[in-house]
């Protein structure tokens, strides 16, 4: 393994609301090392892109309660102050947003955008801020990056808005860049181009990625590492052969089972996950997944731990179900599927 | 050879009507100036004379990125929007230009589902009251409207008993549900669904799509299935079209698409894919197409996917392709076609459905057939947008 930059310990997330207290991240830990591409999957409430956000400060607000650390260089990042965190974040950690369109600010010129993070953080003249964020505009593909500059986001294509984010987020050469959906607004031969340009830049600087994600094909082609996260927890971590050709979770096989392909025949009726993902106000005790597990027993009304249950130390998983059963439970004809007593 | 052989093949198998034809279809929207006069000074080529035909029971699938025109033909296809020329048949007859009245009979057997089922309900009516509409439009009383609609929200996987929540109080993947509900509710021959599951995530995107194909079989549907997912429409469509700026590029029976892409622009599209499946995305090979789509106002000339082909050549850039016929019914439009022999190139013949602006030219340098194979019935050949009539006209 690398040099550790990122270490999250126990973080918790809960937002207090009318309906009472959500808890959106529940006791979420792991690294990140330098050079790596971790990807976070899950579906929608998982919790996923709040563990980020919450990295880079953006849910403080007067009805979120953290708990937990997030060490990034030996700084705490949930518990910093806000100018301590101004000073870190955009420089040593960076993010890449879903919807280029809502987080470039309209009324400005691109250029001035990249020119204004790079000079919030360093003591440059205009003019030397923005040759470099022309620079890196070529850099990331965009092709006139001279003239362009002086263009504002709306007269950019997805694309190509999706290109000004990444060459803002590498402004100043972080060591951590999150990039939360990067591509789920793009198109699939744009997707590949942006994979590509991710891919390559974060090679080229030895940067740390954290890649949020709901789509398996993006995981495998990108990540080094996957955590899946279910109603806020982690529900299983490895390497990325680990969760897709052994995955222990019942989750997982969930998610891996349902996913359309596009490279072979499918079974006439895809292995859906049965019932819906729990509410996060009221969340059941014990496995979070257990309603909806085809697999569920007696124990699961406990919380199982997240632990190594193979030889292999780094492939940790959060279920009761012995290791030597699941390769029966999960395989039907040798495709990975929760199928099992499971209802359309 | 009878006369349903201007029809792709899977109407021609059992030589039955079609239950849906478009030919030569073509949609463009005016783009005004900003001044007050307001002239016209282009137009969007949103969908540019595009035919295809659909037999009852079978599913199309209609694949394309974002400015593909894709949702705009799913929209002439149900009549929400006229077409500027070309003509469109339901049951063999013409409703391309039909008016509000006479149209009715024909909303009553076509319905639409959304791609955003939180925009395409209304958030101030209950359940019960949404899915009832199209039955109390069409005249049925209160009581059985009612008790249908129990039916209808059990069949599509909803407790009945939530008839009298609102749109907000359930999950994306129930809201869709309520959208397909409704769409049922006046016993359609046909559903268009217009990106049906990409705003839901994986694992409730199967249950819907699993809920759709016992639809089709228990209510012998018809589908047009829109998407920009090459690996959803797989699952579903006896037959995938593959649109790029208006037009057609490639359409085939479903399984051959992937195992034999011919366009070079259906491959990229295959090849842009990631595979959920990393030793074999390691070890694909990847080509990535490069630059973007151009813009439709001013699409280039020749073949449309031109500027961003890796095999384009002189030709390409000066005419326009028509679609080849290749064994099986799969047609593609290229002059470089992919993954065929040269004997079947020379096989290959000039589909009816080719745009009527296509060249003569076929792949491998033959000159087509003579123009006497064009569709029946289209005798508007220059199909401009001046002599069309206004789009918005009856369109309501």
């Amino acid at each position: 393994m690398n040099e550790q930059l990122l270490e999250v310990e126990d973080l918790e997330v809960s937002f207090a609301t009318e309906d009472g207290l959500v808890r959106a991240v529940s006791g979420v830990s792991f690294t990140v090392s330098r050079g790596e591409a971790v990807a976070i999957v899950g579906e929608s409430g998982s919790g996923k892109s709040v563990t980020v956000m919450t990295l880079m400060g953006l849910t403080r607000s007067p009805n979120s309660r953290f708990a937990g650390t997030a060490l990034l260089h030996g700084e705490d990042l949930i518990s910093a102050p806000e100018d301590k965190l101004e000073a870190i974040r955009g420089k040593e950690i960076a993010m890449i947003f879903q919807d280029p369109i809502s987080a470039l600010s309209p009324v400005q010129r691109v250029g001035a955008q990249i020119v204004e993070q790079i000079r919030a953080h360093e003591k440059i003249s205009k003019a030397a801020a923005l040759e470099r964020a022309i620079e890196l505009m070529g850099r990331v593909g965009i092709p006139n990056a001279q003239e362009r500059a002086r263009a504002y986001p709306h007269e950019f294509s997805g694309g190509m808005r999706q290109r000004v984010m990444i060459a803002m987020a590498l402004s100043l050469s972080p060591s951590v860049l999150i990039a939360d959906e990067p591509t789920t607004a793009l198109d699939v031969t744009i997707q590949a181009q942006i994979l590509d340009e991710i891919r390559q830049l974060s090679a080229e600087s030895n940067a740390g990625v954290i890649f949020v994600t709901h789509d398996l094909g993006v995981v495998a082609d990108i990540a080094d590492r996957v955590l899946v996260m279910y109603a806020g927890r982690l529900v299983e971590q490895g390497t990325v052969d680990d969760i897709f050709y052994d995955p222990q979770h019942p989750y997982t096989w969930g998610l891996l089972g349902s996913v359309t392909r596009v490279d072979r025949d499918q079974p006439r009726r895809l292995p859906a996950i049965p019932g819906q993902p729990p509410s996060l106000v009221q969340a059941p005790p014990g496995c979070p997944f257990q309603p909806r597990c085809p697999h569920a027993f007696d124990r699961c009304r406990e919380l199982p731990p997240l632990a190594p249950q193979l030889p292999d130390a780094g492939h940790l998983d959060r279920c009761w179900l012995k290791p030597s059963d699941k390769r029966a439970l999960r395989e039907t004809d040798g495709r990975i599927g929760l199928t099992e007593g499971a209802a359309s | 050879m009878t006369e349903n052989d201007t029809i792709v093949a899977g109407a021609r198998a059992d030589g039955q009507q079609p239950l849906l034809q478009a030919e030569h279809v073509q949609l463009y929207f005016p783009v005004k100036s900003g001044d007050l006069i307001g002239r016209t000074v282009g137009h969007v080529h949103a969908v540019d004379d595009v035919s295809l035909s659909l037999a009852e029971g079978q599913t199309l699938g209609i694949v394309g990125e974002s400015g593909s025109g894709k949702s705009t033909l799913a929209r002439c296809l149900v009549r929400l929007l006229e077409p500027t020329s070309g003509t469109l048949r339901f049951h063999g007859g013409d409703i391309t230009h039909l008016g509000r009245k006479p149209l009715q009979p024909f909303r009553r057997e076509v319905q639409l589902v959304f791609q955003d089922p939180v925009s395409s309900l209304n958030p101030r009516k209950r359940v019960g009251q949404i899915v009832e509409t199209p039955m109390r439009l069409n005249g049925m009383n209160r009581g059985d409207a009612a008790s249908r609609v129990r039916e209808l929200l059990e069949r599509v996987g909803l407790n009945p008993e939530h008839v009298n929540r609102f749109p907000h109080e359930f999950s994306g993947g129930q809201r869709q549900r309520i959208g397909v509900a409704r769409a049922l509710a006046n016993n359609p021959k046909l559903i268009v669904l217009d990106e049906p599951v990409s705003a839901l995530d994986v694992s409730i995107q199967a249950q819907v799509i699993n809920l759709l194909d016992d639809l089709q079989d228990e209510f012998g549907l018809s589908y047009v299935f829109i998407a920009h997912d090459l690996s959803v429409v797989r699952h579903f469509s006896d037959q995938i079209a593959v649109m790029y700026l208006g037009k057609f590029m490639e359409v085939s029976p479903a399984a051959e698409l992937y195992s034999k892409p011919i366009h070079p622009y259906t491959e990229a599209l295959l090849s842009a894919i990631p595979i959920p499946d990393p030793r074999e995305n390691r070890a694909r090979e990847r080509r990535v197409v490069g630059g973007e789509p151009p813009n439709p106002i001013a699409p280039p000339p020749g073949c449309r996917f031109h500027t961003r082909c890796p095999r384009a050549t002189e030709v390409c850039r000066e005419v326009e392709p028509p679609l080849a016929e290749y064994a099986g019914g799969h047609l593609a439009a290229c002059h470089h076609p992919l993954n065929v022999s040269s004997a079947e190139i020379s096989a290959a013949a000039r589909s009816p459905l080719s745009p009527l602006s296509a060249g003569e030219l076929m792949p491998g340098g033959r000159e087509g057939a003579a123009p006497g194979t064009q569709l029946p019935g289209v005798s508007r050949v220059t199909a401009g947008p001046s002599d069309a009539p206004d789009a918005q006209d009856g369109a309501g």
